[in-house]
């Protein structure tokens, strides 16, 4: 973990609809700490990501230390500090589909489009990530675009579909 | 509500399901698998053609959990003839109601597994890959729609609830429990009963129900399957869990990479909730339990009990020592039962038909059945339910119809991250706890992945390891550093770079990290290595060899 990261300033806009996702998910978890994994569940949901301000401001609702938020964060795989990107390709690397043949997957993507695990485009538009197992085993390979998930993929087949899910084409 | 209430609620679905107007009910295949290849679109393509033809008042269409086959999905089946259809577009919906319902035949040639079957069955049941099966804990996956608890009712639903509040005392039903011996379904087999009376044991003002839905095992979708099929099933044992060990919350965490689960049993929740066969006072009873979802988010090691608790906590998922046990200290500080998915849901059947019915199926040591994720290159990949102690050559050739493209078997791997490989000199071992530990695997929670010539089983190795170490949670050095150094020699031995002192420190390394770790993840995190090394150790020796040779020269 790195030293000196500094808590934000700036405070967040109440008027925003995504804070006031937030904020009711807050009062009917009654401001318990305990609850801390559900809130960021629902601020990540609302924004995509995990801004720093948005840790602040669930910091300092739930009485928490900012630290022990992100130290939270920063556990979980699911949660993000960047942007994943407008659109999101998640290839599933569980065994079935490592079986089936996720590698193969990845180094198309890698080669056509230059982006490799965990990585956002630079105009931020696609975020290519990796997850450990979906659960759709009978689908292997399996990749999900934006929430849908696609069965079956063949490396020569992913990049048009991440174009056409993108609009590009 | 009271006793005599959901006597009369059941009563008249029963009723209503029995003097209904359907000559025909369709059954559409909405688990996660057969939804990601459209049978949304094609259920909502055959309401379209059933009201098109007017039909709409004899034909009842209904979305159900996983019927088994799933990369045969979308599947439809149409009762009462139990005729199922495979690989159902929106093209073919127009011709295959045709057929059923007006000419009343089958299309053959769509029906399962017409592709690979000389012939298909035309009853589906008859179809060797269900006739092997015996459904327990899948029971009525497949048949009712999950997002109904009338359905549920209609098949015996809340009963187990009912007698267990009524006629029977907390002992009586952790006897029947012990009786059924039946071992926990995550992985570690621990004898149920045995556990249930563990806490019950505890006295204390509070005490907290888990239900582990944190199905990590890369592979593995029974869990998943279940809770989307079948949710009111699992909260029926968490209840009946609640009432033996004296619980009256209840949380059920389940992984945030299933929203379709997470969805479904918060749905059964409120349902339930509802019509009063959860919170406060259950049929009238002293009896209150209230059940609360709380979602992972993405962490293997959360599915290991006590980190599970922490996370539930809001915390850091990381383990603690043990003991104290969470039967004794776990959530808050409280005592805590901890069970499986796949192991509540076996509860009320066992509370229905008697443990003694439930001790009779399997084998003598691990009693029931298992509930495995067949997938990988296998021809028939699904879900399917088996009595324990049944071959693995069973499953491989006559439920999963043998290897794809004709290929020759070459392992099948359980028990995912901590488990191991079964090569083809070992197929007829049973699959139950004991025979599979024997061999250097475990039954793990239920993934079954098939392999063929093309695996390497040294990247296999390297695979699993590399789960372990992007999974390990870091609060142990046997495991944060053991992981990863036995990762990069394995990806030596790979890159074929290693020599034989490599190997050597490999071997050494995983007996240090099974023994000193602080939990199961690094605990048997070696184990797909240490497998692979008994059973293929040729193709680590054949790398070094090879290398050594290079050398030379």
């Amino acid at each position: 973990m790195k030293s000196g990261i500094a808590v934000p300033e700036k405070e967040l806009p109440k008027t925003d609809p995504r804070v006031k996702l937030i904020a009711a998910k807050l009062k009917k978890e009654n401001y318990k700490a305990d609850a801390l994994i559900e809130i960021l569940h629902t601020a990540q949901n609302a924004y995509g990501y995990l801004p720093m301000e948005v840790l602040k401001y669930i910091s300092s609702a739930l009485k928490l230390p900012p630290s022990r938020v992100y130290s939270t964060v920063t556990f979980y795989h699911f949660f993000s500090l960047k942007s994943k990107g407008e659109h999101t390709c998640l290839v599933c690397t569980g065994t079935a589909c490592y079986v089936k043949g996720a590698q193969a997957i990845l180094n198309e993507i890698e080669r056509s489009l230059g982006l490799k695990a965990g990585q956002v485009s630079a105009d931020e538009k696609l975020g290519v990530q990796v997850a450990r197992c979906i659960g759709a085993c009978g689908l292997a390979p399996a990749v999900v675009l934006d929430d849908e998930v696609q069965a079956k993929v063949k490396p020569e087949e992913i990049v048009h579909k991440i174009n056409v899910k993108m609009g590009v084409l | 509500m009271n006793r005599q209430d959901l006597k009369t609620i059941i009563y008249a679905e029963k009723k209503k399901d029995e003097t209904n107007k359907y000559k025909h009910k369709i059954c559409v295949c909405c688990g996660a698998g057969c939804i990601s290849s459209g049978s949304e679109e094609v259920m909502k393509k055959l309401q379209e053609e059933i009201k098109t033809r007017g039909l709409d008042n004899e034909v009842e269409v209904i979305p159900t959990g996983c019927m088994g086959p799933c990369n045969q999905g979308p599947l439809m089946k149409f009762l009462p003839e139990y005729n199922m259809y495979q690989k159902v577009d929106c093209s073919n919906i127009h011709a295959i109601v045709q057929s059923q319902l007006v000419d009343k035949k089958p299309i053959e040639d769509l029906l399962l597994f017409a592709d690979s079957r000389e012939k298909p069955f035309l009853d589906a049941r008859d179809d060797p890959f269900y006739k092997k099966q015996m459904k327990i804990a899948l029971k009525n996956c497949g048949h009712i729609n999950p997002e109904k608890i009338e359905d549920y009712l209609v098949h015996n639903g809340y009963q187990a609830l009912d007698k267990v509040l009524f006629e029977m005392n907390p002992e009586d039903v952790i006897a029947e429990v012990k009786q059924s011996r039946i071992r926990g379904r995550g992985g570690a087999g621990y004898p149920t009963g045995l556990k249930w009376e563990t806490v019950y044991k505890y006295v204390n003002d509070q005490k907290y129900v888990i239900c582990n839905g944190d199905e990590g095992d890369p592979g593995a979708f029974m869990d998943r399957s279940v809770l989307e099929g079948n949710p009111h099933r699992v909260l029926e044992g968490m209840a009946i869990a609640g009432y033996a060990i004296g619980a009256n919350k209840g949380y059920a965490y389940i992984r945030g990479e299933y929203p379709l689960a997470i969805k479904r049993f918060e749905l059964a929740i409120k349902q339930a909730k509802k019509i009063g066969l959860l919170g406060n006072n259950i049929l009238g009873t002293n009896f209150s339990f209230d059940v609360e979802v709380r979602i992972g988010a993405g962490a293997f090691v959360c599915g290991e009990e006590t980190a599970l608790i922490a996370s539930i906590e809001g915390k850091r998922g990381t383990p603690r020592p043990r003991p104290p046990f969470p039967a004794e200290s776990g959530l808050w500080g409280k005592p805590t039962l901890i069970n499986n998915v796949e192991t509540y849901a076996a509860i009320s059947p066992i509370i229905n038909n008697g443990g003694e019915w439930y001790s009779e199926i399997g084998t003598p040591k691990s009693s029931g059945t298992k509930v495995f994720a067949l997938a990988g290159k296998i021809n028939y990949a699904g879900l399917i339910e088996v009595p324990m102690g049944t071959t693995l050559r069973e499953i491989v050739y006559d439920i999963g119809g043998g290897i794809q493209n004709g290929e020759e078997f070459k392992a099948a791997q359980t028990g995912g991250p901590s488990g191991g490989c079964i090569p083809a000199e070992h197929l007829d071992v049973k699959m139950d706890y004991e025979s599979l530990v024997s061999l250097g695997s475990i039954m793990g929670s239920g993934g079954l992945i098939i392999m063929d010539k093309s695996s390497d089983m040294v990247d296999v190795a390297r695979f699993f390891m590399e789960f372990c170490m992007d999974e390990s949670c870091g609060k142990c050095v046997p495991c944060r550093v053991g992981t990863r150094m036995m990762h990069d020699l394995l990806q030596k031995i790979c890159d074929g770079k290693a020599t034989q002192i490599d190997l050597d420190r490999l071997e050494e390394l995983a007996v240090y990290v099974k023994e000193t770790s602080l939990c199961g993840l690094g605990g048997s995190a070696p184990n797909p290595l240490l497998s692979t090394l008994r059973h293929f150790r040729e193709e680590y020796e054949g790398r070094i060899k090879q290398h050594e040779l290079s050398e030379l020269h």
